[in-house]
């Protein structure tokens, strides 16, 4: 009994923790939401109005080709830099991983500095071409900021498992007269997948509710953090933004439901 | 040869290996210094050695996953396979990590070579059907690799090795990662099977015991050549240097002077009088533990008891001809030693070994 006890003392801190920071809040906000002119119906504003619904998928589409690519770019890295030992390999390492280290506004300020107006790839296409070609504030320089800031993390979720995969599971399959294709099918990416599944939901539940790297560039775009915001500050209406906000929270999250139970019957072989 | 002969009718199958000044480099050091080696069909020789002694680069090398210092240095049955990519050289691997795949079944393990082959589904189910059995994994097909034990694995290992109907079967210390006890119960399984199969069979290991079990012939390897190859019995009683003497159980080894034919010994009480002719020269007296005889008359040696080790079977006696000399001795158990006892014996004339003193 003494230690069942103590087992409860020893998870209060993260009971508080969850009931502070998560239970109450959300509480709040589901009151909040459900008080709006709409009642509960405000729940459902952001399917049935197109404004919102249109920022939805907009966020949906970003968040899901941002995950995708970030992970063929970390997967591709990973391996390559796994069982490779060369000078530089540690420099290399902690300049790939550098942009932990950048806020959301940050990484922002950078694709302006990189797409914008009077940014690197403008002044080089004006000389060249005549053309200014800015991209900073477009959906692509969202797409480039999101890519920047989750590349490095993912990649180091995935060059872990890399790391512990043991080389004799692909000499094996050679052996058996597997060419690379079957090899990264059969072999490597059902080793890594555990890696790319926790290192894609973080992409993807960034990508859907970064504000920082959004409030930089999205001057045309309604990505929802940026609706959530505009709806909260700009229109006060405080209901809607709270219904939005759980919604984002509850689309993002069985979106990564359905992809977690997917990945296991994938790995499991269905 | 003496594993052979307990199963005749086994067909010979698998490929010839022959290496001819086989050699490897990695990094301006040399691994494995010119090989010539030529292993009939059929054989299982086994590589024995200790770490580092290049016995898995040779293995890798025969293998295709690393590259030979130079061109035709590796032949199947008289064919250059050097520049043949492993993929395409048909071996059969076996490894110490077992390398199964940890998302497949152990029937999908069995199955992958003949997947990548594109063999039919009937014949696939067939042939993996067969060579389960063959290992006794037949009950635990549909089971996932974590649900079986690592005798279990290195047995479904073994089957998906020879499902590819391989040319030549490789083994890299495929029993290190067992237990004692399972170790040996394997090894003997181990050999059987590959007798059964017939197949030419390359298997590394550094455990001697595990090598005199399983090999028709047996390579000991020292720094990246090989000191010896013959058959076990050979290897065990005609050891050709200190190295493989040593390396191949345990040998005792009186350093003297030998004059009128006889190495003579004395310490206090004690002594070593071996007879064994020939000219006058320093020389180096080997002989195994179980090549001595207790003695009753004029003995050739009689030596200090220092302790005694209980094997069941035997007793393995520690006991000193002169300060610092020491000899093991294997006697029977049902003797009783006391330290400080003086035994006397006789050591049987075939089993002494004598060395070249190394300059």
């Amino acid at each position: 009994m003494r230690s069942r006890h103590f087992d409860l003392l020893l998870i209060l801190p993260a009971a508080i923790f969850t009931l502070a920071f998560l239970i109450l809040p959300l509480a709040r906000l589901t009151l909040e939401a459900g008080s709006g002119p709409g009642g509960l119906a405000g729940f459902f504003v952001i399917l049935t109005e197109a404004r919102f619904r249109n920022s939805l998928i907009v966020t949906l589409v970003l968040a899901i080709v941002t995950t995708v690519a970030t992970l063929a770019v970390a997967t591709v890295a990973a391996q390559t830099l796994a069982h490779r030992k060369f000078p530089g390999r540690g420099l290399l390492l902690s300049m790939l991983t550098f942009p932990l280290a950048f806020p959301g506004v940050v990484v922002g300020f950078m694709i302006i500095l990189f797409g914008g107006r009077l940014g690197l790839v403008g002044s080089v296409t004006k000389s060249l071409i005549g053309t200014n070609v800015v991209f900073a504030y477009s959906l692509f320089g969202l797409f480039l900021g999101y890519l920047y800031f989750s590349v490095p993390r993912v990649l180091l979720t995935i060059l872990a498992a890399a790391e512990k995969l043991d080389p004799s599971l692909v000499e094996a399959a050679r052996s058996l007269g597997a060419g690379p294709v079957a090899i990264q099918r059969d072999v490597v990416l059902p080793a890594l997948f555990p890696a790319m599944y926790t290192g894609g939901a973080l992409c993807f539940a960034t990508a859907m509710g970064a504000f920082g790297t959004a409030f930089t560039l999205a001057t045309n775009i309604d990505v929802v953090p940026m609706l959530i915001y505009t709806e909260f500050t700009l229109a006060t209406n405080a209901s809607m933004a709270a219904a939005i906000s759980i919604a984002l929270g509850l689309i993002t999250w069985a979106a990564l439901v359905v992809a977690r139970s997917r990945a296991m019957r994938d790995v499991n072989g269905g | 040869m003496n594993a052979h002969t307990a199963n005749p009718t086994a067909a010979r199958r698998g490929s010839s290996i022959t290496t001819r000044r086989l050699s490897k480099t990695f990094n301006g050091v040399t691994v494995l210094q010119p090989t010539d080696l030529e292993i009939p069909a059929g054989e299982i020789l086994v590589l024995l050695g200790p770490s580092g002694c290049g016995k898995t680069t040779l293995l890798r090398l025969i293998a295709g996953l690393e590259q030979p210092d130079g061109p035709d240095m590796i032949r199947f049955d008289g064919e250059d396979v050097g520049g043949v990519p492993i993929e395409k050289r048909n071996v059969g691997m076996v490894f110490q990590s077992y390398a199964l795949f940890p998302n497949m079944t152990v029937a999908e393990n069995v199955a992958y070579g003949l997947k990548i082959r594109r063999i039919g589904r009937a014949q696939r189910e067939a042939e993996t059907r067969r060579l389960l059995a063959l290992v006794g994994m037949d009950e635990y097909a549909d089971r996932r690799i974590s649900a079986i034990s690592g005798g279990q694995r290195q047995r479904t290992a073994l089957a998906r090795a020879l499902a590819i109907k391989p040319r030549v079967l490789l083994l890299d210390e495929p029993l290190a990662a067992l237990d004692a006890v399972l170790r040996e119960r394997l090894r003997v399984e181990i050999g059987l099977l590959l007798r059964e199969f017939g197949i030419t069979a390359v298997y590394v290991t550094h455990d001697q015991a595990e090598a005199m079990a399983i090999g028709d012939r047996i390579a000991v390897m020292q720094r990246g050549r090989i000191a010896q190859i013959g058959a076990p019995q050979t290897i065990y009683h005609r050891p050709a240097n200190d190295f493989v003497a040593d390396f191949v159980g345990t040998m005792n080894r009186l350093e003297g002077r030998v004059a009128g034919g006889v190495l003579a010994i004395e310490g206090d009480g004690t002594h070593a009088r071996l007879d064994v002719g020939g000219p006058d020269r320093t020389a180096a007296i080997c002989f195994r533990p179980e090549a001595a005889r207790l003695s009753a008359g004029e003995a050739a040696v009689a030596a200090r008891v220092v302790a005694s080790t209980f094997f069941g079977a035997t007793q393995r006696l520690v006991a000193e001809v002169a300060p610092g000399r020491r000899l093991q001795l294997d006697l029977s158990s049902s003797l009783s030693f006391t330290p400080g006892q003086i035994v006397a014996f006789d050591i049987d004339p075939q089993a002494i070994i004598e060395f070249q003193q190394e300059a």
